[in-house]
């Protein structure tokens, strides 16, 4: 089925859906990469006018990815509400963004709507948003979860403590993690990305964090970023695994390129909850996310990179995850060219995935062949507070030193909260004031070697 | 007593003003991003990389991308996945095999290459020789990503590639190398089907260890036919016949 419209006394004709939604996509360098991207700024108008008629409903009824070859469209299409789809089941895109903005899209709505939305109609949505759109129907939606603290609550801002070190040195992680800690930071997860990925050291760092977290009494979770066969190689060795980790993406190929699918995540959840380890909630998984990421496996189908983004959003809400954050700027500018393209594809991440009923934080981030700089990070840091993100990451410095990329500091966070009065999550702000005075102790025990059985 | 900053080069114990960092820790910040900016555009001396390796005794393959240029080669990762078509040619006709193609590409920091790569080789090829495996000329690729490799090593009639890469940079390490290894390299194959090993250069990962866990991927990569997310780096590594 064909689709077109009339702007500006020209008529476009689009060839089919998935077509209609890449060139009704803002401007990123991904779809042009790809090939299929709007030609003319006029283009992409006017297919944005066309999506605007469109009826919700054609999403379940032309799925983008055939439903016979990709299990993520099964997915999508296989646990879909109709009931709770009802409230919006006669708009068309244009009319559910009209919908979201006006009184009847509450809290309480937006949550009971979430199982019935699909990804492409999140995403489909977001193409006709501007900015402060996204923001304002983002910061009605609280999604929350719960393992040992609880992140997503209304007035607070959790942060993920990331104390990578190049060459996985437990010393030096361990210092990341200290400083970190003194400022706030850890709420969301210790969540550490190995250099190495080997189940003997990924065994060590868990344990190394599990000792702080038992020394100190800290309600945290803890977790080291290995691929998810890694991770699960370490539980059955025994290792303190609290949250299982692995980057996930919106089509069954992409997932294929990342060495896992749905049976693997399944399984890991499900050795996840079997621990039992948390003592608020049963949040057991944290995904990774971004733009770009099918294209760049060749994973696409042709399919435009915010769409993708919001089908892995799918794969992520199978799995009840306590973390799901977009890493949005870590791909670099092939996919998202400059700060312009990196702030908007952040604001369309979060929205898309809180629609979905996921609890969306994002890692505010840049690398440096990318045309961005530190304000370009201020920009969406402050636009994703007002939005009410879950939480962001909290780099030393802002410099990842092992992943070679900037995010968001200890100090970035402390800003962010300061300025819109949001607090850490209940359980960590009480331990905090509890412990954060004996904190500076600690690095005398890191140089004693008592903190990660490394002396001297 | 010690400072926090004693155990990692990450930036910690950072100076403040109020909540916010000192001007100190602003402007060092800039300045380093200002650095890192500056690899990303810095481009390959290929000439006297080649003249590197011949003093050597090595071979040494001259090979170019599709990405005619840095820009080009910054914007669109697929040419620089994909060999011009002259190179190509030059390693068609080919009737013998090989165990190991050994590729040198640029990626995102030339100077990581300029730096670090004939040094990992000085380390890493006489374990290769010494094992009596056969191995390729060093075929430099100036804008050249890792999946490159694929091509070469395909044509070349290699089971394994090895790709040399400048990593993209960070702020404390605009000049870091990557090991990337696949088994029975082809266009298409994807990254969990390759072995990683990250942040070569004298701050990171020594030549010497990163010469010794690479030649260990590639003994274990021979012995199970394939690399990628099922070959994990500490299975032990059987002698070999």
């Amino acid at each position: 089925m064909s689709y077109q419209a009339s702007a500006a006394g020209e008529h476009y004709r689009f060839g089919d859906l998935k077509s209609l939604l890449a060139k009704a996509s803002p401007p990123r360098s991904g779809d042009q990469l790809a090939g299929i991207a709007a030609q003319t700024a006029t283009q992409r108008v006017a297919a944005q006018m066309a999506l605007a008629e469109l009826p919700l409903r054609a999403f379940l009824d032309e799925p983008l990815i055939p439903y016979e070859s990709d299990e993520v469209t099964r997915l999508i299409i296989d646990t879909h509400d109709a009931a709770a789809f009802a409230p919006i089941r006669h708009l068309t895109v244009g009319e559910f963004r009209d919908w979201l903005l006006g009184p009847l899209a509450t809290g309480e709505a937006l949550a009971a709507l979430a199982p019935g939305v699909t990804p492409e109609m999140a995403a489909a949505v977001s193409k006709l948003m501007r900015v402060q759109d996204l923001i304002l129907v983002t910061s009605r939606i609280r999604v929350v979860t719960r393992f040992r603290t609880t992140v997503g609550l209304p007035g607070r801002l959790s942060t993920r403590l990331q104390p990578n070190h190049p060459t996985d040195d437990l010393r030096g992680i361990m210092a990341a993690t200290l400083d970190g800690l003194m400022l706030a930071s850890g709420d969301a997860v210790i969540g550490i990305n190995p250099a190495s990925d080997n189940v003997a050291g990924v065994v060590a760092l868990l344990q190394m964090l599990d000792h702080l977290r038992e020394l100190y009494q800290m309600p945290v979770q803890c977790c080291v970023l290995a691929h998810l066969t890694t991770q699960l190689e370490a539980l059955r060795r025994g290792a303190p695994v609290d949250l299982l980790f692995q980057s996930i993406a919106g089509t069954e190929l992409a997932n294929t390129s990342f060495g896992v699918n749905l049976a693997l995540l399944d399984e890991a959840w499900h050795a996840g909850l079997e621990l039992r380890r948390g003592t608020v909630g049963d949040n057991v998984m944290y995904f990774e996310t971004g733009q770009g990421s099918a294209l760049s496996a060749n994973a696409h189908a042709q399919v435009d990179q915010q769409t993708c983004e919001a089908r892995a959003y799918a794969v992520a809400r199978r799995f009840r995850p306590m973390l799901v954050n977009t890493v949005v700027g870590f791909i670099g500018p092939e996919y998202l060219y400059d700060g312009k393209q990196i702030v908007r594809a952040g604001l369309e991440d979060h929205f898309c995935g809180k629609l979905l009923g996921l609890p969306m934080g994002c890692d505010v981030c840049y690398t440096n062949h990318a045309e961005a700089d530190q304000d370009d990070m201020d920009v969406l840091l402050t636009l994703l507070g007002a939005a009410g993100v879950n939480y962001i990451m909290g780099v030393p410095g802002a410099d990842d030193v092992m992943l070679g990329y900037q995010s968001t500091s200890f100090h970035d966070a402390l800003y962010i909260r300061s300025l819109l009065g949001l607090r850490p999550a209940p359980e960590f702000e009480a331990w905090l004031a509890r412990f954060q005075a004996e904190l500076p102790s600690a690095v005398a025990q890191l140089e004693a070697g008592g903190l990660t059985g490394v002396g001297g | 007593m010690k400072l926090l900053s004693d155990f990692t080069l990450a930036r910690v114990g950072l100076q403040r003003a109020g909540n916010s960092l000192a001007t100190r820790e602003v402007l060092a910040f800039q300045l380093a991003h200002a650095q890192a900016r500056d690899a990303v555009a810095s481009t390959m001396d290929v000439r006297s990389f080649a003249l590197e390796c011949e003093q050597r005794g090595w071979l040494v393959e001259q090979l170019a991308s599709a990405a005619g240029d840095q820009p080009t080669h910054l914007r669109r990762p697929d040419l620089g996945r994909r060999l011009a078509t002259e190179s190509r040619n030059r390693l068609l006709p080919r009737d013998s095999s090989l165990d190991l193609a050994i590729v040198v590409a640029g990626g995102l920091s030339a100077l990581a290459v300029q730096r670090h790569a004939v040094r990992l080789l000085d380390e890493l090829i006489p374990r290769i020789d010494d094992a009596g495996w056969t191995r390729s000329a060093v075929c430099v690729i100036e804008r050249g990503r890792v999946a490159i490799g694929d091509e070469a090593g395909q044509l070349l009639h290699a089971s394994l590639a090895l790709v040399l890469i400048g990593e993209r940079p960070g702020l404390s390490s605009p000049d870091s190398l990557g090991a990337y290894l696949t088994w029975n390299p082809a266009p298409m194959r994807t990254d969990a089907e390759r072995n990683c090993i990250s942040n070569i250069r004298p701050e990171g990962l020594s030549y010497r260890e990163a010469a010794h866990r690479i030649f260990n991927l590639l003994a274990a990569s021979r012995q199970r036919q394939l690399t990628g997310v099922a070959l994990k780096e500490d299975f032990a590594v059987l002698p070999e016949k």
